[in-house]
């Protein structure tokens, strides 16, 4: 919302002082200052000049020479490089000294050898408009008799202003209006604020000879009033209206067009105005619609409307306008408009809001109903103010006045409790105090007993029911700053959960592990799941910001693949790459319980799991493989076990699921080369991904405390020839198994395929560490292990000791 | 010439008939290719019998085409099939020859280069530690929620003019517009306050979505930090005197706060605060208030025995303001030439 301070004065005359003053308490106040300019200010200097003479410069073709009467009683010569102006016009005159607003001072100088002594002005020069082209010529802009020598803001009747834009929250329907702004300024600076009030005489035949308005539901219009005007002005509003208008922000159309919206910004009232002759039966019905009802609106397009939008109808019961939010074509005036019919209405908000939202059309009367406009007097004021602005105008109001009423809020008085409001504010104020807050903004605030004030809710507060809105309105009165600042005195310990420390630490390990956090956004397009070997089965977005980013995702792969490709298109080689975020898997159809997923009141919420996804790209996958022991070891997870499998998307045979605790909890392996070529991505990618969630809050490995052993560890050296089918994981759980609790540690060293394998087997080479607690283990006792450990291995294995 | 024809077509049938073992036997794509060039190509026996059709009289032309056609189509036909034989073949050979035994667990030489946290990560991090230390714990909830938890639990029913600021996401599950991606993180306040008693100091942070194109300051997804506390008697006072501490503890202790009055359907009174910049102006960094009383009757909460504030705002700024990053969507293009710098 803008504000004029010239417009606030009429209001509250006392505001004043430094706009910038003015615009930290607007903000105080919570009408947060976005913006503030000071309009029609002049350097001084700038005077009234009347051309006396012109010559061309007699060394230069594009200057000429201007012999000015300024005031002063000496002609002066001004160098000038506009030709637009004739001997006697007056223009504009910078005198030697003035500032420009550029930040120019205006020197005597020489050009071309020819003095000059200030400087001719262009609108623009002065930021009086845009025209940059010629010199301003003043002469029918003045006022007659105005000599050469006075102030050019005198001479044009300009006065300084100042012009806010405020950012107005949905709860203050009342501070979009210059009085609305008026009445918080003046509260906040502690000086009068006094509306004017207008009336006009009326004349001719009475109103009801002419209309009538009747309110078929009274839950959609509080109050309806209505007035006929004759002879409408036609034609464009007078200059200063027209002006304040574009200080505002709105573009001047017509008179009654722009008075209408004269009076809605100055207070806070949209009308509408009906041609008379042109409304069946001349005759207003306020209704709800009936579904597939249709109307074409002032801005010419056809709409539908649905049962529960608020309707006009006219005689014959056919809808001539949108209720609050549009007028109707078919009865708009034009020049030939004879009567017109004003609407001054207070409509339901939520209904206005549910219309306007549903048919996507926002105007500012729509604006100022849905957040709810003042239903008490302020109606009648705009009314006179309409018909004051237009009489003006030569209009003749009809005597009378239509005032139909429908349901209104009722807000009776509300008791507020002093203790209440200081406790939730953390303020002392006393019950006066409060009471002259409230006063000063229009509440009315009686005592009630010791500990009570019994307020009274102005009707230009729609939003404002509650105790705890009036507290909010002492808090704004009183200064948010001014209230004392404190700290909670709770006791409550701070912290992360164990799954946050956890997850910090899952950051920590990969970072160690040389791998950059990604954050992928969680959309996809359309076929990305299928082009990764998915399912294409991810929720869809109803009205995405792109289409590219228009499915959810269920798995990280196709964002950490995008982030590789990306990568490698900027020759940044191979990159290892991870991610902690959510998938969304769909939930189950049956709009039952789903297994992860939620339900809301409207179904079934997606299954949403926060997964880790580690690419490692230019790599194999023992890479990821070692990246999961990192994870497996730092996080204590119990008995993590690969489980042969293909899963989608990833490398058949280097593949396997990640098995925690008996469960499966994700994949590791390789990208498959078809899905890696279809995203553009040479070489290959190692992978990783796991249910965070799942594993951070399954089981995990006590670590209980060992003694270290102060004896001499003995080593063993083994190599199995083992069948490709078997696989090592196989063979090391049966040499553990064998070893028993003397093995200290074991550790495959050499994986070995070719001459002197058999086909269709390796060799696999362990190292295996045997210590005791209490002794030197005896080379009888180590040779015993580790015959037990290859007969426990070849007995469950098929693997063969090599020599 | 009708028997020049007929022994063309008769020969191109026997080849065609051929061609199926020779297809069958082809070892690899490129033997497939030879055979389809020789049977179907620009100067293959099909192209030279098609052209003899010509010279045939209408009624023998029909019969001959038809002859001709059929036996090109059956030649199209195989080659097809061999090649989806051989595809297949060729992606089970790179298979079975590329097969690992992930769990031949053989020591890896560690990379001696450390990776890095996403600066978005380490800002979160750094705003959590604060409020840790502040007291309170942190609080997380899913992504996609419902019109209950995003809005009308927090006193935003459907009419309500603000829902439009929110430019929503919407999810295609469900009623229309009953499913969303959250466009902000209060729903994790309900769902705590719904599950929780008072007193309750928790901040929330996570990732929300609102319908923005994506351009140097704006993202359609991002992070946002919350933080609620309920308790018999917090005041106003103490959301004042909380902002001052986490900005002090955050930005440093020169740098100020200050609470504008402001409207958000969750709180009443409402505020936006500010942080002083060096130069004397402020800088709008978030909006907060005393929890609306609504809000904590729809969370089964007595609005007379218990109350609290809100704050809110976002993380993705702070982490733009500390490195000076000039584009947010560098935050999500993943580069590693970025990522590596913090």
């Amino acid at each position: 919302m803008r504000v004029l301070l010239s417009w606030l004065r009429e209001f509250a005359p006392d505001i004043g002082g430094d706009p910038a003053a003015l615009s930290d308490v607007l903000s105080a106040l919570g009408l947060t200052v976005e913006d503030m300019t000071v309009t029609g200010s002049l350097p001084d200097g700038v005077v009234l000049a009347r051309v006396l003479d012109l010559r061309p410069h007699p060394d230069a073709d594009r200057i000429q020479l201007v012999e000015a009467d300024d005031g002063s009683g000496s002609t002066l010569q001004v160098c000038c490089g506009a030709f637009n102006m004739a001997v006697g016009d007056l223009v504009p005159l910078a005198r030697v000294g003035t500032v420009m607003p550029s930040g120019l001072e205006i020197a005597r100088r020489k050009m071309r050898g020819q003095p000059s002594e200030g400087m001719c002005c262009s609108e623009a020069e002065l930021e009086l408009g845009g025209d940059a082209e010629g010199i301003m010529i003043l002469n029918d802009r003045v006022a007659d008799g105005a000599a050469p020598g006075l102030p050019l803001a005198e001479a044009l009747g300009l006065a300084p202003d100042v012009l806010w834009d405020l950012e107005v929250g949905a709860n203050r329907p009342d501070a979009l209006s210059v009085m609305g702004v008026a009445r918080d300024l003046a509260a906040g600076l502690g000086v009068a604020f006094e509306p004017p009030d207008w009336s006009t005489a009326a004349s001719g035949a009475h109103i009801t000879e002419s209309a009538a308005v009747e309110i078929v539901d009274p839950t959609l219009c509080g109050r309806f009033v209505g007035r006929v005007l004759r002879n409408a002005p036609q034609g464009a509003s007078p200059p200063w209206l027209a002006h304040r208008l574009t200080a505002l922000g709105m573009r001047p159309i017509n008179a009654v067009v722009d008075i209408s919206n004269y009076v809605m910004l100055e207070l806070g009232q949209p009308s509408h105005t009906f041609d008379l002759a042109r409304v069946a039966g001349a005759r207003i019905r306020v209704r709800r619609a009936r579904d597939g009802e249709a109307i074409r609106t002032l801005d010419g397009a056809e709409r539908t409307l649905a049962a529960g939008d608020g309707v006009i109808a006219d005689g014959d019961d056919n809808v001539i306008g949108i209720a609050g939010v549009m007028g109707g074509a078919s009865t708009e005036i034009d020049a030939d408009t004879s009567e017109v019919l004003v609407e001054m209405a207070w409509w339901d908000p939520p209904s206005i809001s549910r219309t306007a939202k549903r048919l996507n059309l926002s105007s500012e009367a729509a604006t100022r109903f849905r957040r709810g406009a003042d239903w008490g007097y302020n109606v009648e004021r705009c009314m006179n103010r309409f018909v004051q602005l237009a009489a003006e105008l030569g209009a003749e109001p009809a005597d009378g006045v239509i005032d139909k009423r429908g349901d209104r809020p009722d807000r009776g008085p509300l008791r507020v409790r002093i203790a209440r409001v200081n406790r939730l504010l953390g303020t002392g104020l006393s019950t006066q105090q409060m009471a002259d807050h409230l006063r000063s903004i229009g509440f009315g605030a009686d005592p009630a007993g010791e500990a009570a004030l019994e307020v009274t809710i102005p009707t230009w507060r729609w939003d404002t029911e509650t105790e705890t809105d009036v507290a909010e309105e002492v808090a704004r009165l009183h200064g948010y700053e001014n209230i004392e600042r404190t700290v909670p005195t709770g006791n409550e310990a701070g912290g992360l959960s164990g799954y946050q420390r956890d997850r910090r630490l899952v950051r920590e390990v990969l970072v160690g592990a040389g791998c950059c956090e990604t954050q992928p956004m969680p959309f996809v397009a359309p076929g990305a799941l299928a082009a990764v070997g998915l399912p294409e089965d991810g929720i869809t977005l109803s009205n995405p910001v792109d289409d590219r980013e228009s499915v959810l995702r269920t798995s990280l792969l196709p964002g950490q693949l995008a982030a590789v490709a990306y990568n490698q298109r900027h020759f940044s080689g191979d990159v290892r790459l991870f991610e902690i975020g959510h998938i969304y898997l769909p939930a189950p159809e049956d709009g039952l319980e789903p297994a992860g997923g939620r339900m809301s009141e409207s179904g079934p919420l997606p299954d949403e799991r926060e997964f880790l996804a580690v690419a490692l790209s230019g790599e194999e996958a023992p890479a990821a493989v070692a990246v999961l022991d990192l994870l497996a070891e730092a996080l204590a997870l119990p008995a993590v076990e690969l489980r042969q499998a293909s899963p989608p998307g990833l490398h058949p045979t280097r593949s396997a699921e990640v098995v925690v605790a008996g469960r499966g909890r994700g994949t590791v392996g390789e990208v498959d080369h078809e899905v890696l070529e279809a995203c553009g991505i040479a070489g290959r990618v190692a992978w990783l991904q796991i249910d965070l969630q799942e594993v951070l809050n399954g089981p995990r490995t006590r670590r209980r405390y060992r003694p270290v052993s102060k004896y001499p560890p003995s080593e063993v050296d083994l190599a199995f020839a083992v069948p490709e089918e078997v696989a090592a994981a196989q063979v090391e759980r049966a040499l553990r198994a064998a070893a028993g609790s003397l093995l200290a540690r074991i550790e495959l060293f050499d994986a070995y395929r070719g001459p002197g394998v058999a086909e269709g087997s390796r060799s696999l080479a362990y190292r295996l560490r045997f210590q005791a607690p209490d002794r030197t283990l005896t080379d009888a006792d180590v040779a015993e292990i580790r015959q037990r450990c290859i007969d426990e291995t070849s007995r469950r294995t098929s693997a063969t000791l090599r020599s | 010439m009708r028997s020049s024809l007929a022994r063309v077509l008769e020969g191109y049938e026997q080849a065609a008939a051929e061609a199926e073992e020779r297809l069958a036997a082809a070892a690899d794509i490129g033997a497939v290719a030879d055979i389809e060039r020789d049977l179907l190509g620009r100067r293959s026996r099909f192209t030279a019998a098609k052209r003899q059709l010509g010279d045939l009289d209408p009624g023998e032309r029909a019969e001959a085409g038809r002859r001709l056609n059929a036996a090109r189509q059956r030649v199209e036909t195989s080659v097809a099939a061999a090649r989806t034989r051989l595809t297949a073949a060729a992606r089970a050979d790179r298979h079975a020859a590329e097969r690992l035994d992930l769990t031949e667990r053989l020591p890896q030489a560690a990379p001696l280069r450390r990776g890095s946290f996403h600066p978005v990560t380490q800002a979160r991090d750094r705003l959590e530690d604060v409020f840790i230390g502040m007291g309170y714990t942190v609080a997380e909830g899913p992504e996609v929620e419902s019109a209950w938890y995003n809005f009308e639990a927090l006193n935003i029913p459907e009419w309500h003019p603000a829902r439009g600021s929110f430019d929503t996401i919407f999810v295609n599950l469900g009623e229309p517009e009953q499913v969303m991606l959250r466009s902000h993180t209060s729903p994790v306040q309900i769902r705590v306050m719904e599950n929780r008693k008072p007193p309750i100091y928790i901040v929330a942070p996570g990732r929300t979505f609102r319908a923005d194109t994506a351009d140097a300051t704006h993202l359609p997804a991002f992070n946002q930090i919350e933080g609620l506390a309920i308790d018999r008697n917090i005041t106003m006072g103490d959301l004042a005197g909380t902002i001052d501490e986490f900005v002090r503890a955050f930005f440093g202790t020169e740098v100020k706060s200050r609470l504008r009055p402001s409207y958000f359907p969750f709180t009443e009174p409402s505020a936006e605060f500010d942080i002083s910049r060096p130069d004397g102006s402020w800088l709008e960094l978030g909006g907060c208030g005393m929890v609306h009383p609504n809000v904590l009757r729809n969370c089964g909460i007595d609005p007379e025995q218990w109350q609290g504030f809100a704050f809110g705002f976002g993380i993705d700024r702070l982490a733009v303001m500390r490195h000076e990053i000039d584009d947010i969507r560098e935050f999500v293009n993943n580069d590693v030439r970025f990522l590596s710098q913090f």
